[in-house]
């Protein structure tokens, strides 16, 4: 027994066992350098931290799409960055018109929510048509096959947009009641942008738990991403299933689209791209397949990214520390992955995995 | 690890030895730049028409009657930075209709490359061009590091380039390597921009605390540089050099860590979209509340203000100038209305106005006309009559070329306030100063 | 056959959908710009431009789909012209919707222009009904050639086909020909004068008759020509074999002198990325290792190499090594940047290789932009003025000269990996993609395997890298970024997984077709997009699939296919 032991304790363990706690002395050391000097005040770290919720709520909604379209179909669906675009790009449309006529002024709630819906809408819309056309017929493919369809499909999207709408950027217009700060106590204060989206972000999350788990669609979702065949012969509408959950993480991704303009504004064609990879991260960090961890892996990623370049590297008095950003989140990525190989949460269905 | 592994390993080290050992047919190569040379020779000096005697230093086009004259441009149409080679593109498709789509009796071809705004891009494009001995100049490119792999070439064809948008100082250095004769600008070199803005920052506002970000482009890092230097130069303290990355959103964490130096003003000549978050997301930030913004020609759009929102109020830009009365600016964008629509998507149009402008200028200006209608245009004659161009009156100010290929001297700069007005939808902004 | 029986399988509701459907397409294209941008150009000189072929084909594709849903020819015909008539209806309503709404504020490209342009600069009334028409009789046209039979069917679209690609590349055609005393005459010929660009139409009709009458010729003879081969005794067959090889090697000497400057750039651009496709395939393709980072090996070996030989005077380190030197150290750390990414994930399987390889990527570049590193490899002005390196007595700076070099790197790597796939190794790495807990349970050393399969798949990138350096003369981070990875993946799949010959075939097409097509760029990856879509509906396995894993497909998709041929 003691023989076996030693012998599975191999090279590369002892490597990477090496180098995690390598990575980890530098944080550590790097942390505690930047909190020696003081240079920042808690009333900043309290600021950074509340933008990464923010930030990372909107990760989450979009690593849901990514995340539930896995669970049932095993593929990563590369175009979901762009379901997110469409939907902010439309919701644009909307807000925009509705700013002009003067109605986003008197109605602020309802024009909000009209955003909301035609976003929501048209990705919908959008991935419906996407899983129809481009991801149906290959049901069966071998696992690359649909991973090109949607890295394809992403560049297409990306560039029909670029092509219907054209390259300059588009705001959204500023919306009064979601301007501005609420304060807590002392210095301490939150902008109520950031309150609408990590309220807005957790009630819809809430939501598609209670659906996954109360409804019968739901239910059913969980039953084909278990087994399709034993699924289809319990009754269930194997089609009719995946074409609801690209509908349900689209609404979402939709929905995220329109949060993050709001805090953000900006629409581009490729504004997708970045918050897509990252969402993905933050879907594969949780454990991809499972809502819960891409919730929360969306959460800590935001997080991670706020407070991480200022936190670790500061101290450790590396110029522009902020640019090495993604350098951190993908850093943790791996760590997190050796030791977890299946993500923070783990695979929900770990046991039927390709 | 096994042996066999490192054995392995330690084998694939020892092939890409003996690859660096062989190379390649040695006799096959010569013969292949021979062929090249050759043939570029060839090109260069084509047989000229009877009745005209090509005595250019290198060598002449001859545009036959009903053939066009052959221009071509070198933008990035896409990826991230397609508006820049959009506003770019549309305005030498604007210069060129100004003529009727014709010069000198000959309709003006236009053609076009993608540069992609990184090195390959540019060789390719460059590539692609130098083999087209039809055409005489180039509009190009956007991003200086296009020009460093595209301008060699281009220039060994003995074509011209005019560029609209690269600032990088190399590209006009001449002690550099990257400099290369037929080159020309009519963008600002970073050297007069960077020096404009530390100064209007140091002297004119009386600040002694700035702080830079860039986000990663050539043009940007090279620019902040300048000015940090500069600044530090007239004696201010720069108290963060700062970065973002292309495509970030989240610009507090930069910003926070910025605030803890305190700085007076903020100089951020980087592009839109990430321009406008750090304007709107610096109000937002415990201890810049007050701080002064300062950013760049990137940023000298009328997008900008509109899609920053009141953070933009107040704000300075350094960039050409463009008198707000200049009726020749207001015509060239109702003609963006009219022909490709909307509003240029970028800052660099009037320069690539001009830049078109600049050359077909000269191309008139040493045309040779035969008899019959066939036109001869010398390309060294063109190049010294564009190194010539002296107070041309463009959309970007006075026009003078030096000897180095810079054609915006720095003095048709100006630093620019935003207001209410521009937020609202009033463009361009009334200047606030001029060296 | 009877007609009351063609009634009834007429079905209208199909040709209808069809019909819409097509017509959403071309108000899609229309839309995104292409019909303006293209019209610019000419496919035939004066008689057809690029944007109405691309409509007309449009068209075209609309009345083949319509006749294949009709059963019997007669009625096929006339349900590609109701079809065709529907997409010429769908596209006047949006005619008729930009000329009459102002709505360039939301959509850029519904312009005046482009009314004038699909109207046929006649008018609202009568162009629409000319837009009608012609999608009738196009669509009908595209009916007829559905129910011809296969072959001919073949030829026809083969000659179009070419004769459209002549018409869209004769700029580049033309120019290297120009060097040609002898072919000016017959360029002349072929194609468009002066500002007309495209083929003349005695040109365009020519090449179609060419293409397609030979083709239909080689479609009828083929089987005996290589029946006759086949008969030949071994050593004969072996000697046309090396006769073959030595013609193919006379070709790659001469190929750029041929080529010219522009083309020669153009196979340059592709050989680098035949290299990694290559090396990709090592990963991928042999190894089943889903690799999203793979354009950090070439970070590696480009950055090294520029490290190690600049003369810039801006770096910390300016040896100003020889690019020989240089060289071997470029492929040795990309290797070391092989196994240091293989380490960690020896552990993990599928979509959480592709994330963390992907961020791998990410880190090398973003450290290569970052000030942090700055002092030592440029930041975000790159490394610049790597001087050119010399080979005997010539300086490798041309295109010409760097072909050589490029080619003998793909020569190299393409013996190695022909070697490797079927070695020991080739087929422990086989064993790994089909199932790898079977694999280890057959003996196979998972750490090694998979080490040596990153490692050789580094290398190749790493040579590709380290000649990027020296033919760009300056590198910037922002040469290496994740469109570089995924165009290899999506090359050595679109060309074939595993398959060596596939990885040209991929380069060709996702490198090389690119680059020419440089002009278009805006809709590049617009249509490089739909292309893999396409491509992985009608072609997974790739356009030239290794045996094994076609096999595979076709045994495991019967199914699945029968019921995606229907949709």
């Amino acid at each position: 027994m003691q023989s076996y032991r030693i012998k599975k304790i191999n090279f590369t363990d002892v490597f990477m066992w090496v180098v995690g706690a390598a990575l980890l002395l530098l944080i550590v050391v790097g942390s505690f350098l930047t909190l020696q000097e003081e240079k920042y005040t808690a009333v900043q770290w309290f600021d950074l931290a509340v933008f990464g919720l923010a930030q990372g709520s909107v990760y989450a909604l979009i690593a849901l799409g990514y995340t539930l379209v896995y669970g049932i179909l095993r593929m990563i669906n590369f175009a979901h960055s762009e379901i997110f675009m469409s939907g902010a790009f439309i919701g644009y449309f909307a807000a925009s018109s509705m700013q002009k006529s003067g109605f986003m002024q008197e109605n602020p709630l309802l024009g909000i929510l009209i955003t909301f819906f035609v976003a929501m809408t048209t990705s919908t819309v959008l991935a419906v048509l996407l899983e129809r056309i481009a991801y149906r017929p290959l049901r069966g493919a071998p696992r690359l096959v649909p991973l090109i369809t949607a890295i394809g499909a992403s560049f297409f999207l990306q560039y029909v947009f670029r092509g219907l709408f054209g390259t300059h950027n588009r705001a959204y217009p500023e919306i009064e009641i979601i301007k501005g700060t609420v304060p807590i106590s002392g210095d301490f204060q939150i902008q109520k942008i950031q309150i609408v989206v990590i309220l807005a972000a957790a009630l819809m999350m809430a939501l598609l738990v209670l659906f996954v788990q109360y409804t019968k669609t739901g239910k059913a979702m969980r039953a084909v991403s278990e087994d399709k065949a034993v699924a289809a012969l319990m009754g269930i509408d194997v089609d009719k299933i995946i074409v609801n959950t690209f509908a349900l993480g689209a609404a979402l991704a939709g929905a995220a689209g329109v949060l993050y303009c709001f805090m953000f504004r900006i629409v581009t064609f490729y504004m997708g791209f970045i918050p897509g990879i990252k969402a993905f991260t933050a879907a594969v960090l949780g454990g991809i397949g499972n809502p819960a961890g891409a919730m929360l892996g969306g959460l800590f990623l935001g997080i991670f990214e706020s407070l991480g370049p200022t936190l670790f590297l500061d101290g450790l008095g590396i110029p522009a520390p902020y640019q090495l950003k993604d350098v951190i989140a993908f850093t943790m990525l791996v760590m997190v992955l050796i030791f977890r190989p299946t993500g923070i949460l783990g695979e929900r269905l770990s046991k039927t995995k390709a | 690890m096994n042996k066999r592994l490192l054995a392995l390993l330690s084998l694939l080290a020892i092939a890409s030895m003996a690859l660096a050992a062989c190379g390649g047919g040695g006799a096959a190569t010569e013969a292949a730049t021979e062929a090249a040379t050759e043939a570029a020779t060839e090109a260069a000096t084509e047989a000229p028409a009877a009745g005209f005697e090509c005595t250019d230093a290198i060598g002449c086009v001859d545009i036959a009657p009903g053939d066009p004259i052959h221009i071509a441009y070198a933008l990035t149409v896409s990826g991230a930075t397609a508006s820049l080679g959009e506003d770019s593109k549309g305005a030498i498709e604007i210069a060129i209709a100004d003529r009727g789509g014709e010069l000198v009796g000959h309709p003006i071809e236009l053609t076009g490359e993608d540069t992609l705004c990184n090195a390959e891009g540019g060789q390719a494009a460059g590539t692609k061009i130098s083999a087209d001995a039809t055409i005489i100049g180039v509009i190009g490119t956007n991003c200086s590091s296009e020009a460093r792999a595209a301008m060699p070439l281009i220039s060994q064809a003995g074509m011209v380039m005019i560029s609209p948008s690269n600032t990088n100082p190399d590209l006009t250095d001449p002690t550099h390597s990257d400099h290369h004769p037929g080159y020309f600008r009519t963008a600002h070199n970073d050297l007069f921009q960077g020096r404009i803005a530390a100064e209007f920052a140091y002297n004119e506002l009386g600040l002694k605390k700035v702080a830079t970000i860039h986000d990663g482009s050539p043009y940007a890092e090279s620019l902040q540089r300048v000015f940090a230097e500069v600044f530090a130069e007239l004696g201010g303290e720069v108290t963060a050099q700062e970065a973002v990355n292309v495509g970030d959103t989240d610009m507090k964490p930069v910003l926070t860590s910025i605030a803890a130096g305190a700085p007076e003003l903020i100089y951020f000549p980087i592009f839109e979209p990430e321009g406008n978050l750090i304007a709107a997301q610096s109000k937002e930030v415990a201890g810049l509340e007050n701080v002064l913004l300062m950013g760049a020609d990137g940023l000298f759009a009328d997008t900008f203000p509109e899609a920053t929102g009141s953070a933009a109020s107040g704000m300075y830009l350094s960039g050409p100038y463009v008198d707000v009365n200049n009726e020749a600016y207001k015509a060239f964008l109702q003609k963006w209305a009219d022909q490709i629509g909307g509003v240029p998507p970028s800052g660099f149009h009037a320069h690539a106005y001009d830049a078109t402008n600049i050359l077909l200028n000269a191309i008139e200006e040493v045309a040779v006309v035969d008899a019959d209608g066939t036109v001869h245009i010398g390309r060294q004659a063109l190049r010294d009559a564009i190194y010539a161009v002296k107070g041309f009156a463009g959309l970007t100010g006075t026009l003078s070329c030096d000897e180095n290929g810079d054609c915006a001297t720095g003095e048709a700069l100006g630093v620019f306030q935003l207001s209410d007005a521009e937020v609202n939808g009033a463009w361009p902004p009334p200047v606030l100063w001029q060296p | 056959m009877s007609s009351i029986q063609q009634q009834n399988t007429f079905d209208w509701k199909k040709t209808l959908q069809i019909g819409l459907i097509g017509g959403a397409v071309g108000v899609l294209i229309a839309m995104v710009g292409m019909v303006e941008e293209f019209n610019k150009r000419d496919i035939i000189a004066g008689t057809l431009t690029m944007g109405w072929t691309i409509l007309s084909l449009t068209m075209l594709v609309t009345g083949l789909f319509a006749a294949r849903a009709a059963a019997s020819n007669a009625s096929s015909v006339v349900g590609s012209i109701v079809a065709g008539t529907i997409f010429g209806a769908v596209m006047s309503i949006l005619v008729w919707i930009v000329d009459k709404y102002n709505i360039r504020d939301i959509l850029v490209n519904a312009s005046p222009t482009l009314v004038k342009h699909l109207t046929f600069e006649k008018g609202i009334p009568n162009g629409l009904f000319m837009l009608i028409g012609l999608g009738a009789a196009v669509g009908g046209l595209g009916g007829v050639i559905q129910i011809l039979p296969e072959n001919i069917r073949r030829a026809i679209s083969l000659g179009l086909g070419i004769a459209a690609l002549l018409g869209l590349l004769q700029e580049i055609i033309q120019v290297s020909l120009a060097n040609f005393e002898g072919a000016s005459k017959a360029v002349e010929w072929m194609f468009g004068k002066g500002t007309e660009k495209g083929l003349s139409l005695a040109g365009a009709i020519l090449v179609f008759v060419v293409v397609a009458a030979g083709n239909y010729l080689w479609t009828g003879n083929a089987s005996k020509i290589s029946a006759g081969f086949e008969k030949l005794p071994q050593s004969s067959r072996k000697s046309f074999r090396w006769l073959g090889y030595g013609l193919l090697f006379l070709a790659l000497i001469y190929l750029p002198v041929v080529l010219g400057l522009y083309l020669t750039e153009v196979v340059n651009v592709t050989g680098l990325f035949i290299l990694m496709g290559l090396g990709l395939n090592i990963v991928v393709g042999f190894a089943g290792l889903l690799d999203l980072g793979y354009v950090a090996f070439y970070a590696v070996g480009a950055y090294t190499v520029g490290v190690l030989t600049n003369l810039s005077g801006e770096l910390t380190l300016n040896l100003g090594w020889n690019f020989w030197l240089a060289l071997p150290i470029g492929v040795a750390l990309a290797v070391l940047a092989g196994v240091a990414l293989g380490v960690p994930v020896l552990n993990m399987r599928g979509d959480y290789l592709a994330i963390v390889t992907l961020g791998f990527g990410e880190i090398i570049r973003i450290l290569a932009l970052s000030d942090f590193l700055k002092p030592h490899i440029g930041g975000s002005q790159g490394i610049v003025n790597i001087p050119p390196p010399g080979f005997l007595d010539v300086i490798i700076k041309t295109p010409q000269t760097l072909y050589y070099l490029i080619v003998a790197g793909c020569l190299l790597a393409l013996f190695i990996s022909s070697r490797l796939r079927d070695s020991r190794l080739g087929r422990s790495w086989k064993a790994l993609r089909e199932d790898e807990d079977v694999a280890q349970a057959m003996g196979i050393n998972l750490v090694a395997t998979k080490l040596l399969a990153f490692a050789t798949g580094a290398a190749f990138s790493g040579l590709s890298g380290s000649i990027l350096a020296i033919k760009l003369g300056t590198i910037y981070p922002h040469s290496f970024a994740l469109l570089i990875s995924i165009n290899v993946l999506a090359l050595i799949i679109v060309g074939g997984m595993g398959s060596i010959p596939g990885v040209f075939v991929g380069a060709l097409l996702l490198a090389g077709m690119p680059e020419l097509l440089r002009e278009f760029a805006e809709y590049r990856l617009l249509i490089y997009g739909a292309l893999l879509v396409v491509m992985m509906q009608v072609r997974p396995e790739g356009f030239w699939p290794e045996a094994t894993h076609k096999r595979e497909l076709h045994a495991e998709n019967a199914e699945p296919q029968a019921e995606g041929g229907a949709a």
